[in-house]
C-alpha cells in the first residue's frame, strides 16, 4: 500500500472518530447535567452532610445524571487520547447553545436578541475551530 | 466568597483539562472499544500520575460549581466557568505544544463573549 494513502486515510478515519466522539461528549454532557439539575430541584436543599449526597444518588433523575457524566467523562478522555485540547474545548462549547436553546424551547420562553447574538458568536467560534486538523502533537504516518 | 469559589473553580478546571489532555497523550490513542480493551485502558489509566491528578482536580471542580450554584444564580456560573477556555487555550500551545493558529485564537475568543451574552 502506497504510504500517502495510508497517511490520509489515518486521517479521514481520525477525523471521523473526532466527529463522532465529540458529539457523544457533547450530547452526554448537556443531558447529564439537565437530569442532575432536575433531580437536585426535585430533592430541594439537602444539606452538606456527606450522608445526604450519597442518598441523593439514589434519586432516579441524579443517578441518570451522574451515569450520563461518567460517559461523559469517558468519552472526553478517550477523545483526548488523540485530538487537541485547544480543539476539544472549543468544540465542545456548542453544548452552551444547546442548553441555552432546549432551556428556552421547553419553557416556551422567546429568545431575546442577546441570546441570539451569543448563539450565532459560539456557533462562528465552533465553526472556525472545527475547521482546523484534530491532531497537531501526534506523529505524523511515516511516509 | 462567590470569588474565593470562582477562582477555585477556574483554576481546578484548567488543571483538571490540561493533565488529562497530557495524561491521555501519554497512554496514546484509545483505538479499541469492546469491554475487554476498555477494563485494559482504564487500568492503565488508574496508574497514571496525570489523568490521577486530573480526576482528583475534576473532582474539585465538580464541588466547586455545585458550591458556587447555590449562592449565585446560573447566568452567573456559566460565564465565569467559561473563562477557562482562554488559559487553557495558552496552557495548550505553551505546555502541551499544540499548534494553535489564529482560528483556534479567534474561535476561543468568539465563544467567550457569546457565552457572556446567552448567559444575561
Amino acid at each position: 500500500m502506497p504510504a500517502t494513502s495510508c497517511t490520509i486515510r489515518d486521517s479521514a478515519r481520525l477525523s471521523a472518530k473526532t466527529r463522532l466522539f465529540t458529539a457523544i461528549v457533547v450530547v452526554s454532557n448537556v443531558t447529564g447535567n439537565s437530569a442532575l439539575t432536575h433531580g437536585m430541584k426535585q430533592l430541594g436543599d439537602i444539606g452538606n452532610s456527606p450522608l445526604a449526597l450519597i442518598g441523593a444518588l439514589f434519586h432516579p433523575w441524579v443517578a441518570l445524571g451522574v451515569a450520563l457524566l461518567i460517559l461523559w467523562t469517558l468519552t472526553h478522555m478517550a477523545l483526548l487520547s488523540w485530538a487537541d485540547l485547544s480543539y476539544v474545548l472549543p468544540v465542545t462549547a456548542i453544548g452552551y447553545v444547546l442548553t441555552a436553546l432546549s432551556g428556552e424551547f421547553l419553557l416556551g420562553e422567546t429568545i431575546t436578541m442577546e441570546h441570539w447574538a451569543g448563539i450565532l458568536l459560539i456557533t462562528a467560534g465552533v465553526t472556525l475551530v472545527g475547521v482546523t486538523r484534530p491532531a497537531t502533537t501526534m506523529e505524523q504516518t511515516p511516509s | 466568597m462567590k470569588w474565593l469559589l470562582v477562582f477555585v473553580l477556574v483554576t481546578s478546571t484548567t488543571l483538571g483539562d490540561v493533565a488529562r489532555s497530557r495524561g491521555m497523550k501519554k497512554h496514546g490513542e484509545v483505538r479499541e472499544f469492546h469491554p475487554g480493551a476498555i477494563r485494559r485502558a482504564l487500568w492503565s489509566l488508574a496508574r497514571n500520575k496525570w489523568v490521577i491528578l486530573s480526576t482528583g482536580a475534576m473532582a474539585i471542580s465538580f464541588f466547586t460549581f455545585v458550591r458556587l450554584l447555590s449562592i449565585a444564580p446560573l447566568s452567573f456560573a456559566v460565564p465565569v466557568s467559561a473563562a477557562t477556555l482562554i488559559p487553557e487555550t495558552i496552557l495548550a500551545r505553551l505546555f502541551l505544544g499544540e499548534n494553535v493558529d489564529w482560528r483556534r485564537w479567534a474561535g476561543a475568543g468568539l465563544i467567550a463573549a457569546g457565552v457572556v451574552l446567552i448567559s444575561r
